[in-house]
């Protein structure tokens, strides 16, 4: 039992460890603007344009979804004017970044663990350490940079479309007009809040791409050990977007 | 005497328990095709990885030019590794690049060339091993001799010292293992360089070997000319050139 407690402790160590690492290699190549810049072009298309349609997908409905619980009972209470700030003080403060995240770790998480994963069994990895060039700098910066720029991107789509689709079912089903639908939404969300959704949102893109590619790195084994790296990814990527998600909203919000 | 470009001495290496390397020495001469030969899963591929400085044994010393490299970081290591090439069994080409881009990777990442010299460079390394034709496929869409050919160029083309193959003639037919060994030959003598080649095939290590290594559970137990160890004594490597299951060598 001590033993089994005494090597969990320790395989915890050596991840954190070893994640810790990978990630500070990877922020000084970024930092010292060591980045491959069409890679990290054709990740953006790749990691993020690729995404936009099932990120957009997923707020739309979840906008909707929080219209059709609110809309016609905030409208039987006689406070239908605050459907619209309900609507978009969710979506940016809290469900945009945080489902935009979790469907990205689904998706991208996963691929590029599975890609990088694949290079390892394949020893392409060794192969680009014994041609004198970092796996950190020529595979991980890219999709790292990648994320960080296309995360935020689709955060905004996603506020943007949220609101819209909750706009949709509040003029639908409880007949509440665009304008005090915008008009609620406006004063319940300002530019500060925006931001701090936005910050939320690099902090995700640097959780899922950094579990992805330390998972993809470590693989070992063959075709099951991809797959595990995979599993492993998105499990990992999601469970620490929750957590983080959590602290961040104490920090940022402070609870108001 | 003969100059090495090389040497391990004393090395010792194990996987968590299971011991690859024991108080292993080889020396690699300048100048010549060194094969090392032993059973499936002996250490050799373990020995080009400790050459290559991509694993550091557990104790010893691997020597390049005289250069003990087991205690250089990575990043002291990358210009060592630049006069060193690794020809790996299945060529771990990156599948994301073509052919020609695998191959003028090294090239592109570690000199200022233009893009036209790069081009002319990665021809010339394709044209050596034949296959100056498949510059823009991918690597998916060559056999399983190409692939390897194409790995050798990519080995070749920042004209290295030292090229390591591992495993260049297993897995393929013998009219594609020797073109490959053909290829070994051809490309040192052009390139006046010094190669280690694993291989299992005695019919190709007699045609290109200058310098045979038989490993033995984790050491070198055999060491000298192609016809010097054909008219070996021991009993373990005659036993492992008869291919005999009679012997002292445990099946």
């Amino acid at each position: 039992m001590l033993d089994r407690v005494g090597r969990a402790t320790q395989n915890f160590f050596e991840y954190a460890g070893g994640l810790t690492l990978l990630s500070a290699e990877s922020a000084g190549f970024i930092v010292r603007l060591r980045i491959r810049i069409a890679e990290t072009v054709s990740q953006c298309y790749l990691l993020g344009v690729q995404s936009l349609i099932i990120v957009l997908l997923t707020s739309l409905f979840t906008g909707a979804v929080i219209s059709l619980e609110s809309a016609q009972q905030a409208v039987q209470y006689g406070i239908g004017s605050l459907v619209g700030a309900a609507v978009a003080y969710a979506s940016v403060r809290e469900l945009g970044p945080m489902l935009t995240a979790v469907v990205v770790a689904g998706r991208v998480g996963a691929a590029i663990a599975a890609e990088l994963g694949s290079m390892v069994v394949t020893e392409q990895i060794e192969a680009l350490r014994s041609l004198g060039l970092e796996p950190s700098r020529f595979l991980v910066v890219p999709r790292l940079t990648a994320m960080l720029i296309m995360l935020p991107l689709l955060t905004i789509f996603a506020d943007v479309v949220s609101i819209g689709g909750g706009m949709w079912i509040a003029q639908t089903y409880a007949h509440i007009s665009p304008d005090t639908f915008l008009s609620s939404a406006r004063q319940a969300v300002g530019f500060e809040d925006v931001i701090k959704g936005l910050t939320k949102a690099l902090v995700f893109a640097c959780i899922i791409a950094m579990v992805g590619a330390y998972q993809g790195l470590s693989t070992r084994g063959g075709a099951a050990g991809v797959g595990q790296s995979t599993t492993g990814a998105v499990v990992l990527s999601i469970i620490l977007i929750f957590i983080s998600n959590f602290v961040m909203s104490f920090l940022l919000f402070g609870g108001k | 005497m003969s100059k090495l470009i090389a040497q391990l001495d004393d090395v010792s290496l194990a996987f968590g328990e299971r011991v690859v390397l024991k108080n292993c020495s080889l020396d690699i001469v300048e100048g010549a095709i060194t094969c090392i030969v032993g059973l499936s899963g002996a250490g050799k591929s373990t020995i080009l990885r400790l050459l290559d400085g991509l694993i550091r044994p557990q104790s010893g010393h691997v020597f390049l030019r005289g250069k003990d490299i087991c205690h250089m970081s990575e990043e002291q290591l990358i210009p060592t590794r630049q006069k060193i090439s690794l020809a790996f069994q299945f060529a771990a080409l990156l599948d994301s690049l073509s052919v020609g881009d695998n191959v003028g990777l090294p090239l592109q990442e570690h000199t200022d060339l233009s893009t036209a010299e790069i081009r002319k460079l990665v021809m010339d390394a394709l044209d050596s091993v034949g296959l100056e034709h498949t510059y823009d496929n991918l690597p998916s869409e060559l056999s399983g001799g190409m692939l390897k050919r194409a790995g050798f160029a990519r080995a070749i083309v920042t004209r290295p010292d030292l090229i390591l193959y591992d495993e260049p003639t297993t897995g393929l037919d013998p009219i594609v293992t020797h073109l490959i060994t053909n290829t070994i030959v051809k490309l040192r003598n052009k390139l006046s360089g010094t190669a280690v080649v694993i291989s299992h095939d005695l019919q190709s290590i007699f045609i290109m070997a200058d310098y045979v290594a038989m490993l033995f559970e984790g050491a070198i137990i055999a060491y000298d000319t192609v016809e010097a160890i054909r008219r070996s004594s021991n009993p373990i490597v005659q036993q492992f050139m008869q291919g005999s299951e009679v012997g002292p060598i445990p099946i």
